[in-house]
């Protein structure tokens, strides 16, 4: 993930993208472990950490803005005093200095000063996830992530808090990784994509070329699926089929026994990730015919299987 | 031709917790869900109604099927005046009007075999157990769950959301509704599976010549199953028309806002700033006159002292603002 961008993490429920967010923070389920790779952040190999490593990188560092962040505000403190908390005792700054922070955050989020004297419950959905933005802030991370930052919120509100992401990128050159399962909001405020599938990325690259030319088939899917008011005709083509059960994936690719164009290979060996164009990968065993496939994906009739196989 | 629902003046006030001081002074204040909201549906016609969380659009929802009672106003449909509905009029009108649900994962009974959640409304409604095997074979094959075995004696929990919400579509056709309110349906599923649910909304509408509402936030979704679609903005209809109409061309500025607002999946799109200010107001308190003052960049004087008439400014296109 480059500096400065805003990468989208893009994949359906149950694909394992909160999971990789997660771990990237080193903060997984009792019941999980990491079982292998790498993650590096600025020349330093996270995964090696120990409990007293992460206290210095996690939200000083790395800030996570949970999925139900805007419901995680303590509805019995006031929103400023919440925020002064973690400046006071995590960031060690005094009083007068805090008081200054959280002036600023607020208004780097767009919410009022004053209003950091309100409760919780006193703000619109809106605020207090733009709060929780101040909030994964106030430690000046230099990357933050947000699970589904937008997902509950209305699409005029989702619209001011998205903006809110990209002014903060362009003033403060923050990088952010944003969890999402919608691609209009990759599209609206991402740089880069990373697609998920069952586990796995399955193609991953600046936002253009993933939506206007992706390489994978499920990517090509999704899109098709993806309702969209500026195209002329109102189908929505669905992918046939279910993601599979993870506790017994399939062999080959995990989207073979959903995809259109699954050859006898698919079934038996996991393809390959393979660098398609500059920055931009896919992991498919027929990234030859990718224009081919693409022609065919965008007609309704390749993704029609027998119509009473239930999705 | 008869319309088969008519809404007139319909309005729905809910209580709210008074202070001490609104006590003392004998005040009840109400959050006003729904304020006079009227308008007409044909046979066969599907209506999406889209607006932003507490706008009203579920609250009209559930006012028209007679799952909250109305504060003012009528509703006609199919000849029942359905506020006057009581016994076994209001057992044969709910035979005939049905909710699909917005969450499939809790809309069924987790300890119920779908085939018992499925066949709850036929003993509701006094159906002949013989009939039943026959009447459910009939729906699941319409919701396209027919060629899934052993599907009946599974419980919720071994569904995924997809199967989930089809029986939920199922359980709500299985009278044979003639009016349908279908609340965010697909609004908890996944992208790629939502097409299909929609789909299949859309052939079962078509098939079975169903009266339909489909309530959304979401303009894209209600594009693709509603022809009309009705604005609201805090409990007040601002515009109502053709879907193409007001996607193309809407008229309130409040549609406007919200058309502009609506994300697309394109890199190439207008990221500029929306043309609305602030944040919904409080239902307790609206603003007078036009509901959406306030955030407009149009308003002007008038605009807070007369509340604008619902009009009709092309054919089948209503807006209800002062400056159109």
């Amino acid at each position: 993930m480059p500096e400065g961008e805003v990468v989208g993490l893009v994949g359906e429920s149950g694909c394992g993208k909160t999971t990789a967010a997660r771990a990237l923070t080193g903060v997984v389920p009792a019941n999980a472990r990491i079982a292998g790779g790498r993650v590096t952040f600025g020349g330093r190999d996270l995964l090696a950490f120990g409990a007293k490593d992460w206290d210095g990188v996690r939200w000083r560092q790395i800030a996570f803005i949970p999925q139900s962040a805007m419901n995680s505000l303590d509805p019995v403190y006031r929103v400023g005093t919440q925020i002064r908390e973690v400046l006071r005792h995590r960031g060690g700054l005094g009083r007068g200095e805090s008081d200054r922070r959280v002036d600023e955050l607020f208004s780097m989020v767009g919410i009022a000063p004053e209003r950091q004297q309100d409760y919780p419950h006193q703000f619109s959905g809106g605020m207090r996830q733009r709060a929780a933005i101040a909030l994964a802030l106030a430690l000046n991370p230099r990357l933050v992530i947000a699970d589904e930052p937008v997902t509950a919120l209305d699409v005029i509100v989702q619209r001011q808090v998205l903006d809110t992401f990209r002014d903060l990128q362009v003033r403060l050159g923050l990088s952010a990784i944003l969890v999402t399962h919608d691609i209009s909001v990759v599209a609206y405020a991402c740089d880069r994509v990373v697609v998920m599938y069952a586990g796995k990325v399955v193609e991953a690259g600046p936002v253009r070329a993933v939506l206007e030319a992706p390489s994978h088939p499920y990517t090509m899917g999704l899109y098709n699926a993806f309702p969209d008011l500026g195209r002329a005709s109102g189908t929505l083509v669905p992918i046939e089929g279910n993601p599979p059960d993870l506790r017994d994936p399939p062999k080959g690719c995990r989207f073979a026994p959903r995809c259109p164009f699954a050859v006898a290979k698919c079934r038996e060996a996991q393809p390959p990730t393979v660098t398609v164009a500059p920055g931009h990968t896919a992991a498919c065993w027929r990234l030859d015919e990718a224009p081919q496939l693409r022609q065919l994906a965008r007609e309704e009739q390749t993704w029609l299987r027998s119509s009473t196989s239930a999705a | 031709m008869a319309s088969l629902l008519d809404v007139r003046g319909l309005t729905k006030h809910f209580p709210v917790s008074r202070t001490l001081r609104e006590v003392a002074r004998g005040e009840r204040p109400v959050v006003r869900a729904v304020e006079d909201v009227t308008f007409a549906m044909d046979q066969g016609e599907s209506v999406g109604i889209l607006g932003e969380s507490g706008c009203g659009k579920t609250t009209t929802g559930r006012l028209l099927l007679k799952l909250v009672e109305a504060s003012e106003g009528t509703i006609t449909l199919d000849g029942y005046d359905v506020r006057a509905l009581k016994g076994p009029d209001l057992k044969r009108f709910r035979r005939h009007a049905q909710l699909v649900f917005q969450n499939p994962f809790d809309a069924l009974n987790p300890r119920f075999t779908l085939r018992r959640s499925i066949a709850e409304p036929l003993l509701n409604a006094g159906v002949p157990k013989g009939e039943w095997d026959d009447r459910i074979a009939a729906v699941l094959k319409r919701v396209h769950l027919s060629g899934v075995s052993d599907l009946m004696e599974k419980f919720p929990h071994q569904l995924s959301g997809g199967q989930l919400q089809r029986v939920v579509l199922a359980r709500a056709l299985i009278l044979e509704p003639t009016f349908i309110v279908a609340d965010e349906p697909v609004s908890m599923l996944d992208v790629s599976v939502r097409a299909g649910i929609l789909n299949v909304m859309r052939e079962v509408r078509e098939t079975m010549g169903l009266t339909a509402i489909y309530i959304s936030h979401d303009l894209a979704l209600v594009r693709y199953v509603a022809p009309r679609t009705i604005v609201m903005y805090l409990g007040k209809i601002v515009e109502d028309g053709p879907t193409d109409a007001v996607i193309s061309r809407p008229l309130h500025p409040y549609a406007r806002a919200l058309v502009a607002a609506v994300p697309v999946p394109r890199v190439d799109q207008d990221r500029g700033a929306l043309p609305i200010t602030g944040m919904i107001p409080d239902a307790r308190n609206p603003p007078s006159g036009c509901r959406f003052r306030d955030r407009c960049p149009y308003a002007v004087a008038r605009c807070a002292e007369e509340v604008p008439a619902l009009r009709e400014l092309a054919p089948g296109h209503r807006a209800a603002c002062h400056l159109l």
